[in-house]
């Protein structure tokens, strides 16, 4: 039994890691198989990787994990240090701490998310549009993106949710208006690398509109890169969110959102310290995460960031 | 001619970033559900008065023109009043921003004095253990929450061990006591002859720079590693080594002297990225600054005061990030 599953996984191995794939699809699995060999050997990527994908578990199951009800309030068991009971303790109306932060995993989560869907997309747009035609839609293109990266982004965020008013939503607007430039810069690079190279001009010559060209082969090129970034970036996502969240501007009561927590337990801090301290320490777990997984995806993805 | 030619190319794109700030911050205000007209003149004004505060405030013309005039009202110094402490936004700006100058200045030293000999230290120990801890220490600053960081702060160092005041620039008893000459209290206290004032307020100052400053000390950190690894693949460190130099002399003096222009610039940014990041700190520190007065401003919904401060942060970030590059054209001369 042991010898059969020992020479079946050899099999595996040498399929993938053959030098004469037979398909393109052998090929994709075996590059990627080369890349999680690389990227499994970094013992605190991995760890990055865990915390990420205990974060999506959590979120996921949020209802059957979490002890107590989220809102459930219980005037008798305010401020409750952590017990048996209610593991991180109560906060200021009784409420379990440990089954809000669970449940908070599904905002933070719903912030990376949207963020990660719209502001490295942004930018990849107008970064390979930008580099792939060059002249002056280039020109515009960048200078916009260069003023845009000289501003001040946290402030501006602040700004930008004062004025559309407080909430997840428009914190979340903010911070991906405030974000897309970066990505710009790196997909312009990067379609600036490949744009002149011999497999694009074949696809001009064979008859393939620009706007294939930039989807169908520019693209795929950039999203190593970005996706690094991307990650990198998602630590400082949560942080923006969460100091959103403490100045009253992200989330609201009584959402469970993690910096809106933390605002919360900050009158109680120098007594009840166990109502700020929580959520502050979810915060960290989670953006640490993501910048060692980030940190460990640049080494496989993208050796030159070094 | 090419430095003339390249000093208006960078004077040209400094003024477009700067229109490029304003019309942002004029957006945000058109944005906004608040109407002006009102208030300016309260919800109980009648239509003929609201129609004549309209035409004055220029809201009847089209969108274009109002940012002109926005542009004129701001290059004169004109902010508009702060509805909340119905002062000219810009004296109030004014009155705030030394106290966050004063911490983010403090702050970006000790991020230097930490994050340079770190980051040397970690290109010279490539590889091992040292530069693992330094490259996992500069993580795990970039991923702690900086207010929550000030809270535990001040709950384990003032109020369990009693090593630091509390939040504030001096003690209670102190408010008040010195003329504010620079807006500085450290210095106005020298000024003054005022040195138990001066310990206070330096004592004050010690948790929230730090605090700060350790968010600077992991990038600049990693950014002398980066130029650290250059310099000590090139040929003249071996010949330096090869003559005999002590391992400190050529690290320290050879190596470290020819990325000094290069960790400067990086410096001077970390320095504008402080002065942005100083709000949260401000915040939790109770620390009367620019960031504390945008904060306080925008839960009163005073988009005058907010927008104010948005354009001044986004106008010395600005005028940081473009320093920061002419000192790399002044020193370094392979840029000239």
């Amino acid at each position: 039994m042991t010898a059969r599953t020992d020479t079946q996984s050899a099999g595996w191995r040498e399929w993938l890691t053959t030098d004469t794939p037979q398909s393109r699809a052998q090929a994709r699995l075996g590059r990627a198989w080369a890349g999680w060999t690389a990227f499994r050997r970094n013992r605190l990527a991995v760890a990055g990787l865990l915390i990420v994908l205990a974060l999506v578990v959590v979120a996921a199951l949020a209802p059957v994990l979490a002890p107590h009800h989220p809102y459930a309030q219980d005037l008798n068991n305010r401020l409750m240090p952590p017990s048996a009971v209610h593991w991180l303790g109560t906060d200021a109306f009784g409420r379990d701490i440990l089954s809000r932060l669970i449940h908070g995993a599904r905002l933070t989560l719903m912030i990376v998310t949207l963020v990660a869907a719209t502001a490295p997309l942004a930018g990849l747009v107008i970064g390979t549009v930008a580099g792939y035609f060059g002249g002056w839609v280039d020109t515009v293109l960048m200078r916009i993106t260069d003023i845009a990266l000289a501003f001040p982004k946290l402030i501006l965020a602040l700004a930008f949710v004062a004025a559309l008013g407080p909430g997840i939503e428009n914190a979340v607007i903010a911070i991906a208006i405030t974000s897309w430039p970066p990505y710009a810069r790196i997909a312009r690079a990067e379609t600036l690398t490949v744009r002149r190279a011999d497999f694009i001009s074949a696809a001009r010559l064979q008859g393939a509109s620009s706007l294939r060209i930039i989807l169908g082969h520019i693209m795929p090129l950039c999203v190593a890169s970005l996706i690094v970034r991307t990650t990198l970036d998602m630590a400082g996502v949560i942080l923006t969110a969460a100091g959103l969240g403490f100045l009253g501007l992200g989330a609201q009561p009584p959402l469970p959102e993690w910096g809106a927590m933390i605002a919360s337990g900050r009158q109680y801090v120098l007594e009840q310290w166990w109502v700020a301290a929580m959520p502050g320490l979810a915060i960290f777990i989670v953006s640490l995460g993501f910048n060692l997984l980030g940190d460990g995806l640049r080494d496989v993805l993208d050796p030159k960031g070094d | 001619m090419p430095t003339l030619k390249r000093g208006l190319t960078l004077l040209v794109t400094v003024a477009a970033t700067l229109l490029g700030l304003l019309l942002v911050t004029f957006l945000i205000g058109r944005v906004v559900p608040i109407d002006p007209v009102l208030s300016a003149l309260g919800d109980r004004a009648n239509a003929e008065s609201y129609a004549q505060m309209r035409t004055q405030l220029g809201l009847d013309l089209p969108l274009w023109q109002q940012f002109l005039r926005y542009v004129g009202d701001v290059l004169q110094g004109d902010l508009g009043t702060s509805v909340l402490t119905s002062r000219p936004v810009l004296e109030d700006v004014l009155r705030v921003f030394p106290a966050t100058l004063e911490l983010a200045t403090v702050a970006v030293v000790l991020g230097a004095l930490l994050g340079v000999p770190a980051g040397v230290f970690a290109a010279t120990h490539r590889g091992r253990w040292p530069d693992h801890a330094i490259r996992l220490l500069g993580l795990i600053g970039h991923s702690v929450p900086i207010f929550w960081l000030g809270l535990m702060a001040l709950l384990l160092f003032y109020a369990k061990l009693d090593w630091a005041p509390g939040p504030g620039r001096v003690d209670v008893f102190y408010e008040g006591m010195v003329d504010p000459v620079t807006g500085i209290v450290t210095v106005d206290a020298l000024l003054a002859g005022e040195t138990e004032i001066f310990w206070n307020a330096v004592q004050h100052l010690v948790l929230p720079s730090a605090i700060l400053g350790l968010y600077s000390v992991a990038y600049i950190a990693r950014m002398t590693r980066g130029f650290m690894l250059d310099q000590l693949r090139q040929e003249y460190i071996t010949t330096a080594r090869v003559k005999g130099l002590s391992e400190t002399r050529v690290v320290w003096r050879h190596a470290l002297g020819n990325i000094a222009v290069p960790l400067i610039t990086v410096i001077a940014l970390s320095y504008a990225s402080l002065l942005e990041g100083s709000v949260l700190t401000e915040t939790v520190f109770a620390w009367p600054g620019l960031g504390l007065y945008i904060t306080n401003s925008l839960l009163s919904a005073d988009m005058n005061a907010v927008l104010g401060g948005t354009l001044v942060v986004g106008a010395v970030f600005i005028a940081l990030n473009l320093l920061s590059d002419l000192l790399y054209r002044l020193l370094d001369p392979r840029a000239r």
